[in-house]
């Protein structure tokens, strides 16, 4: 039951049999959620604090409500609204945070490795919530769980992954799983956000028709352009980007199948995918975002649990 | 090691447990069955099995409950999950929690609190096939017992089920 590190770092540090763990936790906790009162008292006397140096919607509310239903105290942080402004390092805020006495720390920041910094000096269990533009580790693990409940399993499947390669941190913790867990993964965009010796580092299929991956793939995960991670041109226009790499409902129609697309958020709409694609039946983005509660109820169930009073 | 149950008393047990729970609960009316994950599954399986044969199986109401969540020892290791299954509401009902060995009292409590979260039921009781007398750390007794028996701490009460162990069969080890 145990898992194998101390910490949720990314997805590159679990065994396949922790990433197994954590989904099938992560079924319980759904039922959870389904019940009248959808609320367990299993960490009352655990505290964490979700410290977010970066902006975030979706991440930061589904910790916190994954914390409250796991009956946790929880202190939120951000960094526009604190001494950072002011000029306090990294290591100093967290330490005085930690002070008052915190278990756990989720965190979110936009330096690539910050949380495994952070790892080697403080020791309270961190939950990596995304690191510039290294990993996104619950993001991918609920991705999975999203494709395991539509499609039984990971293994063999053909995930597409489309998009803004070079600069997502959900891509490369999403490669990372797929692989682990059996599945076969296509990255697919355009030459310039795709990086080089792709095929060679992570053992995927580098594709840049975006018809002809969506043709070869079962479920197909749109990401968002992360223009602000951008530092130099890379593609003309959005609306060039738009017509080449866009999915649509027309494009998804003249498929011989029906594919499942997914999508972490934040959407731009008529950008990455357009709405008659995200709002279609085929959609799973919703169900996505309600499958991620459950599953960083089980990360922070897994990480919590099981360790004595002694440290 | 000694057998405390063999296979026909074990089977009588069961047969005398379901009268005195249809002697209570006239036909089920308003009385849900909940068996408690995992080992005391098998045995509230046996109870809905033989229940099934006196009462209309439309009207018994079986539900499944995991209290892995509800447990007053996290923080002291983790214990495998089971599934949750109560596809119908408590409130105001009669619900007789199964379990097979009833020793501390703790996986009970537990029990207790987790049903809160389904609904408020009229009364709560509980049906147990064993009763480890004198090892109670919570002020908590079986109302339904399949035997009383007395052990120290370090034996241990294991039940057997032909669908899991090839035998059914209760010993002390």
């Amino acid at each position: 039951m145990q898992l194998s590190t101390k910490h949720l770092l990314g997805i590159r540090d679990l065994k396949s049999s922790d990433i197994q763990t954590i989904l099938d936790t992560a079924t319980q906790f759904k039922e959870v959620l389904q019940r009248p009162i959808k609320k367990v008292p299993t960490l009352r006397d655990v505290t964490i604090v979700n410290l977010f140096f970066e902006n975030s919607t979706r991440t930061r509310i589904s910790f916190e409500l994954a914390e409250k239903r796991l009956s946790a105290d929880t202190i939120n942080f951000t960094a526009s609204a604190s001494s950072v402004s002011k000029g306090e390092s990294l290591l100093d805020t967290v330490n005085n945070i930690l002070s008052m006495k915190v278990d756990m720390v989720v965190m979110r920041h936009s330096a690539s490795g910050a949380p495994h910094f952070l790892a080697k000096h403080i020791p309270a269990a961190i939950v990596n919530a995304g690191d510039g533009i290294n990993e996104h580790p619950t993001q991918a693990l609920l991705d999975a769980f999203s494709i395991r409940e539509k499609l039984g399993t990971l293994e063999g499947k053909k995930i597409a992954i489309i998009g803004d390669i070079m600069h997502s941190r959900v891509a490369l913790s999403n490669i990372y799983l797929l692989k682990k867990m059996g599945a076969e993964v296509t990255v697919a965009g355009p030459p310039t956000l795709i990086p080089k010796y792709m095929k060679e580092a992570f053992d995927v299929r580098v594709e840049y028709d975006l018809k002809k991956a969506l043709q070869w793939c079962d479920v197909a995960n749109v990401l968002r352009i992360q223009l602000e991670r951008q530092n130099q041109v890379l593609f003309s226009s959005l609306r060039e980007y738009s017509l080449a790499y866009g999915v649509n409902k027309r494009l998804l129609d003249s498929l011989d199948k029906e594919i499942i697309i997914m999508h972490p958020g934040p959407i731009n709409r008529g950008v990455e995918i357009d709405s008659d694609a995200a709002d279609s039946k085929q959609s799973i983005i919703l169900q996505q975002v309600e499958n991620g509660v459950a599953v960083r109820m089980a990360v922070l169930y897994l990480l919590a649990g099981g360790k004595s009073e002694q440290n | 090691m000694k057998t405390i149950l063999n296979e026909q008393q074990l089977s009588i047990t069961i047969q005398r447990l379901i009268h005195q729970i249809l002697e209570n609960h006239i036909e089920l009316e308003n009385t849900v069955i909940i068996g408690l994950q995992p080992r005391g599954i098998y045995f509230s399986n046996r109870i809905v099995d033989e229940l099934k044969k006196q009462v209309a199986a439309d009207k018994i109401k079986y539900g499944k409950l995991d209290i892995t969540f509800y447990r007053d020892d996290v923080r002291q290791g983790l214990h495998q999950l089971n599934q949750t299954d109560i596809s119908f509401s408590i409130e105001n009902k009669n619900v007789i929690l199964i379990d097979d060995v009833l020793y501390t009292g703790r996986t009970i409590r537990a029990a207790l609190d987790a049903l809160q979260d389904f609904g408020r039921p009229a009364k709560v009781e509980l049906c147990v096939l064993i009763d480890r007398r004198f090892s109670r750390q919570l002020p908590i007794q079986s109302d339904y017992t399949g035997k009383s028996i007395d052990s120290i701490i370090s034996q241990k009460v294991k039940v057997f089920w032909k669908e899991n162990e090839g035998v059914d069969m209760v010993e002390l080890l």
